[in-house]
């Protein structure tokens, strides 16, 4: 499945030619392109890479020999409720006994950068832009008690990164020339269907200049999609399709393999 | 040979789920049971979510009885009547348990309920199996000729009001425990994605005195329509029965049930019961170590798929 890289086609930037002269009044832009809007997921998914392909525009050619522009690239998931659940013993049985519900949380979120974290800007930007998986803001139903929620955020964090729904990939954005990058994300085995969403987000010396985004909607290819809306719409029309498959099954079983 | 399961939204390895159909199959084969108790816990042992393991079960469950059913009605050993009745009780108990279900899984104590239950239940089951066939072992070995069971006496709860005549089962009892019982199966059978069969048999036999001969064909024969009713049920309010999954057990099942049911007829009655018990009771303890054991992470995730 390494062949959905291809997918994303250069996205070409005819800026090169833009004179110096205009860099103090023209700002550093980023542009990334998709060739296609949507993605099938085919039975046989086993996860996949995706790559991202972007321009810098405008971009100061000190500045990049000296490495000072950073790109971090996003493929955010659709949101979903999400509910954190921990376990506490109880007359010896491990019980779930606390919850906290959060909302629109990121089904997925897969992160490339330039450079590891630190070295691009500090922590308090990555908040303030709600920026990978460790700062992405996690919002929680409610807020009575920051320490519990605080306690709640991080094990929703780790266990995402766990299940490989969250991932990161640090110096996985590359450039390619002065004026072009390209990023490889993850796709995880499981990765959630639905509109996502992916973001790139440009950094000079350290501080955050630009933003763009692009929308890719992954989708379960025909059977699978067909069987998934036939269960979501019509679960009762689903449920007696599943009985007489079952029906059938058991019967040709018999008449198969009948002994006498 | 990895293949994406829509409703689970997980890849799985075909081979693997082929082989556990067939395994779990000749195993109900050879010991006549339906399977769904071993094939539930199995799923969720392969990280499948409990509540997509219970439905898909129910929906496996459907296939084997069937298979199953098949061969009885062939040698006229289904009390059509008494299983109809138990039917009724059954599709009331099994809306229950939908319903129970639902509300399980929405506060969270969905999979710990079915552990506790299938802890519950495939200890006692397989612990009165083991020493009952223990017994009619050492009997066997002593010579001594196996106890005649005693005329059934008639006990208080077959004489309760509202009865009914089964001739099949050469039967008249009241039908408020028959009822009773199926309800009692069907809200099971909808929780833990069983057909039931493992209680329904020793329950026919010892509580409502039906003759040994029709009580394996009638409890298969009512747990079609009361599992069907079960998948159904799942399939329209939880949307947890994946087809696919279903489908891939249900081959390898019917297979290997085939199978079973010859190997059985080699071993002896008492050796193959000691046999299921203690097979009922490794399930058993294994869920159980999963409920006791400190687990690898205290924090789990639901999510709401929104589509």
């Amino acid at each position: 499945m390494k062949r959905l890289g291809a997918l994303f086609l250069l996205f070409f930037s005819l800026s090169i030619l833009t004179a110096r002269a205009q860099q103090t009044d023209n700002p550093e832009s980023i542009q990334i392109g998709l060739s296609t809007d949507h993605i099938s997921i085919t039975a046989d998914f086993s996860g996949a890479d995706l790559t991202i392909f972007g321009s810098l525009e405008n971009a100061d050619p000190l500045i990049a020999r000296q490495n000072r522009y950073d790109i971090v690239v996003v493929l955010e998931g659709p949101a979903r409720p999400i509910v954190v659940r921990r376990k506490n013993r109880v007359l010896g049985m491990w019980i779930n006994t606390q919850s906290e519900s959060f909302i629109n949380v990121p089904a997925s979120y897969s992160v490339a950068t330039t450079r590891q974290y630190q070295d691009i800007t500090d922590p308090g930007s990555y908040r303030r832009l709600s920026l990978g998986a460790a700062s992405i803001y996690l919002e929680p139903q409610k807020r009575d008690d920051p320490l519990r929620i605080s306690e709640f955020t991080t094990a929703l964090r780790s266990l995402m990164l766990k299940t490989g729904l969250y991932s990161e990939r640090p110096g996985d954005v590359q450039f390619l020339s002065q004026n072009l990058f390209r990023a490889t994300l993850t796709l995880p085995p499981n990765v959630p269907v639905g509109t996502h969403k992916a973001r790139a987000f440009l950094f000079k010396n350290g501080f955050f200049v630009k933003e763009t985004s692009a929308q890719l909607s992954i989708r379960k290819s025909g059977f699978e999609q067909t069987l998934f809306r036939l269960a979501d719409n019509h679960g009762i029309f689903y449920g007696f399709c599943s009985v007489l498959l079952a029906v059938a099954t058991g019967w040709l079983g018999r008449v198969i393999f009948r002994k006498d | 040979m990895g293949i994406y399961l829509p409703i689970a939204e997980m890849s799985v390895n075909v081979v693997v789920l082929l082989f556990m159909g067939a395994a779990v199959g000749f195993l109900s084969g050879m010991f006549g049971v339906g399977g769904g108790f071993l094939i539930t816990p199995l799923l969720i042992f392969y990280n499948i979510p409990p509540a997509i393991a219970v439905a898909t079960g129910a929906n496996q469950v459907v296939a084997s009885s069937v298979s199953g059913a098949l061969v009885h009605l062939k040698r006229r050993t289904i009390d059509f009547k008494l299983g109809t009745v138990l039917m009724i009780g059954g599709v009331f108990g099994a809306t229950l348990g939908a319903a129970a279900f639902t509300f399980l899984r929405s506060v969270g104590q969905l999979d710990l309920i079915v552990s506790i239950l299938y802890v519950v239940f495939l200890g006692t089951v397989g612990g009165l199996m083991l020493v009952e066939s223990v017994n009619a072992i050492r009997r066997s070995r002593d010579g001594a000729a196996p106890a005649l069971r005693k005329p059934g006496q008639h006990n208080w709860i077959l004489r309760l009001p509202f009865k009914m005549r089964f001739r099949a089962s050469k039967l008249f009892v009241s039908i408020i425990p028959v009822l009773g019982l199926g309800a009692g199966i069907g809200f099971l059978s909808s929780i833990m994605g069983v057909g039931g069969g493992f209680i329904m048999v020793p329950a026919l036999i010892y509580l409502l005195k039906v003759p040994t001969n029709v009580v394996v064909g009638t409890s298969l024969f009512q747990m079609i329509f009361v599992a069907s009713y079960t998948t159904m049920v799942h399939a329209s309010t939880n949307r947890t029965v994946d087809v696919i999954l279903a489908f891939l057990l249900m081959i390898g099942g019917v297979a290997g049930a085939q199978y079973g049911a010859k190997a059985g007829q080699k071993l002896r009655g008492e050796q193959l019961r000691a046999l299921l018990a203690l097979l009922v009771l490794a399930v058993c303890l294994r869920l159980a170590l999963d409920l006791f054991l400190t687990p690898d992470d205290i924090y789990s995730l639901t999510t709401f798929t929104g589509a």
